[in-house]
């Protein structure tokens, strides 16, 4: 069978031909191919990491903002509750001091009018009892003028004392 | 990209395509054995250069001096030929000579040859270079031809099986470089190899990123797929440093593999001495990058017992060699085969000598092509991912079992 007895001049032929092929293209067509093939690689897992890290960046930025944005908001809503903890408090000290106030002017109030009153009372006593012992002795005196009308008098008495 | 098909389909694919060309060589080689004698081979040229040498005898003179010892052998032949038919064989002996007649033209094709044979004039006579005892020596093989005929020249001549050999005393053929059919195809597909990957390789230049254009974006999914899908997975880590080899050898292969498909093409990937040369290029790699590990493997396996270890050693020390063997012949056998079937199936229309015949065996031809282009592919990728899994295996550092 030829077919199965390589021929050595086409061996020699086929190796020094094979192997230019693979020097020249390797040093010329594959060198060159793969590097940039390598580096447009890099290069789009470096921009997809990248990518990946400025939307990772973006996210945590945005969660940053939410949180303070969060922040400010329960900070005002804790300032406007203080604020209106704190005035409700001065209102109900005011309420209580004006009260209390109100209260110590009714009752100084009170107290003066007992007191004017009494001293009103104490007057009016002393003038009725003045105006009485005065139209008293002007009556006792018009009275005890008249000796009649006295042992009138003293027998009216006797006789009430009687009826007892 | 996914694998069109694993190891194991490969495997079967190859065995499929060996049992193809074991029943077409087969087919092929029947007529010889079929003849009674194995002259007949002969006594059918032979009546052929009778009638050349007739037809010679009547029109030309100038070409009867040379090489008329030969003819005159030939002539011989011819009436023992005549004689033979004349024994009322004629009838029967009718249809072997067609099967032997397109048996030749088969092999015709897929052999190597002197002379590059495009159509029945269209005949292109390549050099002839020969290392002789006596130094080197240079024809055209257009010397070596009259008619179609071999015919001695400066001492030499081409013999049956398409050799050149020495006759008459001449120094004797040491090595013969000719420039054959497969030579010129071989340094035609490189000079097409080069312009083309040249071409490609000046788009990356400097380490250029951008996308490739033009003739770049039709080779880079395919370099990318060698590197990615054969080299990466079946060599590991240290892949790179191979990826130029591989992507010559599967770019040479396949290349030449659809050459090979062209009519009137020479069929390189089909010749035991390219399998074989690409073949010993894979062993001195592989067994050049062997680590120790590699060798530890076959020379002792660790973790084998002592005893198995003298019937495993020697598997191991041979699978060095059937590993490349296993490679040239799976190459050499895949496209054989095809050209053998392809041949075989327009040799039909030969056999039958109809033209009703044309229509069908065209069909099963235009069919057989189509799966050869498959195969030429297929076993571009086969050999260059087995080249990679050997040289895997020879580079893979120790790991526990």
């Amino acid at each position: 069978m030829d077919l199965l007895i390589p021929d050595p001049g086409l061996i020699v032929w086929q190796l020094v031909g094979f192997l230019i092929l693979v020097f020249i293209l390797g040093r010329f067509a594959w060198k060159p191919m793969l590097g940039a093939l390598k580096l447009r690689e890099q290069g789009i897992e470096e921009a997809l990491k990248s990518a990946e890290k400025a939307r990772d960046e973006m996210a945590q930025l945005q969660a940053d903002n939410e949180k303070l944005l969060q922040e400010a908001r329960a900070e005002a809503e804790q300032i406007r509750k203080d604020a209106r903890a704190t005035g409700e408090k001065l209102r109900q000290q005011i309420e209580e001091d004006a009260q209390k106030a109100a209260e110590r002017i009714r009752k100084d109030a009170e107290a003066d009018i007992q007191n004017q009153k009494q001293a009103l009372l104490t007057e009016v006593k002393n003038q009725v009892a003045t105006l009485s012992l005065e139209i008293a002795e002007k009556v006792i005196r018009k009275q005890l003028g008249d000796q009649d009308t006295q042992k009138g008098l003293v027998d009216e008495y006797i006789k009430d004392l009687n009826v007892n | 990209m996914v694998k069109f098909l694993d190891s194991a389909a490969l495997e079967r694919l190859s065995i499929a395509s060996l049992i193809v060309f074991l029943l077409s060589v087969g087919i092929s080689f029947g007529q010889d054995h079929g003849n009674e004698s194995d002259d007949s081979h002969q006594e059918e040229n032979a009546q052929h250069d009778a009638e050349h040498e007739d037809e010679d005898h009547h029109s030309t003179t100038s070409e009867e001096d040379h090489g008329a010892a030969v003819e005159g052998h030939h002539e011989e032949e011819g009436h023992h030929a005549e004689a033979g038919h004349g024994d009322g064989e004629h009838h029967g002996e009718g249809h072997h000579e067609e099967e032997e007649g397109v048996g030749e033209m088969i092999l015709g094709h897929i052999k190597d040859d002197h002379v590059w044979h495009f159509w029945e004039t269209g005949v292109l006579y390549l050099p002839v270079i020969l290392y002789t005892e006596d130094g080197v020596k240079t024809y055209s093989s257009a010397d070596f031809y009259e008619h179609h005929q071999h015919v001695e020249h400066d001492g030499y001549i081409i013999n049956e099986s398409g050799k050149i050999e020495a006759v008459a005393g001449a120094p004797e053929v040491i090595i013969d470089f000719s420039i054959t059919k497969n030579v010129a195809s071989l340094l035609i597909s490189l000079v097409i190899m080069l312009v083309v990957f040249l071409s490609v390789g000046r788009h990356y230049k400097g380490g250029n990123i951008n996308a490739p254009k033009g003739i770049a974006s039709l080779f880079e999914p395919i370099v990318v797929f060698v590197r990615d899908e054969i080299a990466k997975p079946n060599i590991g880590p240290k892949y790179e440093r191979f990826v130029p080899y591989l992507l010559s050898l599967f770019f040479f292969i396949w290349l030449n593999n659809l050459f090979g498909l062209m009519p009137g093409a020479a069929n390189l990937t089909g010749n035991i001495a390219v399998t074989f040369t690409l073949a010993i290029l894979t062993f001195i790699i592989v067994n050049v990058n062997g680590n120790k590990n590699y060798w530890r493997h076959i020379l002792a396996m660790p973790g084998v017992p002592k005893p198995v270890l003298l019937i495993l050693t020697p598997v191991e020390f041979l699978s060095i060699f059937t590993k490349p063997f296993s490679l040239m012949i799976r190459l050499f056998v895949a496209i054989t085969a095809g050209h053998i079937v392809v041949l075989s199936l327009i040799g039909l229309i030969f056999i039958f000598k109809s033209w009703a015949i044309a229509p069908a065996s065209l069909l099963l031809v235009t069919f057989v092509n189509m799966i050869e282009l498959l195969v030429a592919t297929i076993q571009a990728y086969v050999f260059t991912m087995f080249t990679a899994l050997y040289i895997g295996q020879a580079v893979e550092e120790h790991h526990d079992h």
